[in-house]
């Protein structure tokens, strides 16, 4: 039943978000997260011919995506040489401390912390998802990349009524949609 | 009188307004007392205020992530010119 099509055109507008927020849990730093979702967009691009339509466009971006998060771990490895551990002490006090003994150390982000952070995170994108283009882009410039109203207005060529207007569609749909998703 | 009142009473619309403005902090003084003062009285808004500011906070909870639209830019243009080599 291939029901599912494939347009990379679109890709950057759907999925990119999705993917970069994917990836920079797992790997910790902006510009490797950015090129790794790069890689990825190119690969789906040459493997388009194999893409059956079983699963979505998305989870087959996220299947190829693990490889290449893979890949680069397996690369920064064989970089060294060999595995590095290391280790980073909380406060300067604890410096020499053994790993025993930072087991229960309390600064320390839980498994559970950063698992609903991630799930959260998920949510939210689906959402974001669900908005119509134009709203979800605003939304994000002004939530969470934080920009100004007016960087925002010149950039997209709207007035800040207009803006504020979208703003508060998007907020509705939102809060909404997390209502019914997460809350 | 009703001139007066005018000016510290609200409607709806532009209390919804001014609570989307201040999840950025962009309302002024003078609009958020204005909209503590709308809120006594409608419940409507009341429920908008407490979703907004929940979203708000839920948002910020989350560390979620987005790409900046210079680099989306940028890899609109490289997936470009990979499609044209690629057909």
């Amino acid at each position: 039943m291939p029901s599912h099509k494939i347009d990379p055109n679109k890709w950057i507008d759907l999925y990119s978000d999705y993917l970069f927020n994917y990836t920079i849990s797992r790997v910790n730093d902006r510009d490797i997260a950015q090129d790794l979702v790069q890689d990825t967009f190119f690969a789906g691009l040459k493997s388009m011919k194999n893409f059956k339509g079983e699963a979505s466009e998305r989870t087959w971006l996220v299947s190829i995506l693990k490889r290449k998060i893979i890949d680069h771990y397996r690369k920064t490895n064989s970089n060294k040489g060999k595995a590095e551990v290391r280790m980073n002490y909380s406060s300067e006090e604890s410096e020499g401390d053994w790993l025993e003994e930072r087991v229960a150390d309390p600064f320390d982000k839980t498994a559970e912390d950063t698992l609903e952070n991630e799930e959260l995170s998920g949510a939210i994108h689906r959402c974001l998802g669900k908005l119509p283009l134009k709203q979800a882009n605003v939304f994000k410039m002004k939530t969470i990349l934080n920009y100004e109203t007016e960087v925002i207005c010149n950039e997209l060529n709207i007035t800040p009524s207009n803006l504020w207007v979208i703003i508060h569609r998007a907020r509705t749909a939102m809060a909404g949609c997390l209502k019914e998703n997460w809350f | 009188m009703s001139e007066q009142v005018s000016k510290i009473l609200m409607s709806c619309d532009s209390a919804n307004h001014v609570c989307d403005k201040s999840q950025y902090k962009e309302a002024t003084l003078w609009e958020k007392i204005k909209l503590n003062i709308h809120l006594i009285y409608c419940s409507a808004c009341r429920t908008y205020t407490k979703n907004n500011s929940i979203l708000t906070k839920t948002i910020k909870k989350s560390k979620v992530e987005t790409m900046d639209s210079s680099s989306k830019d940028e890899m609109r243009r490289k997936m470009e010119e990979a499609m044209k080599n690629n057909s």
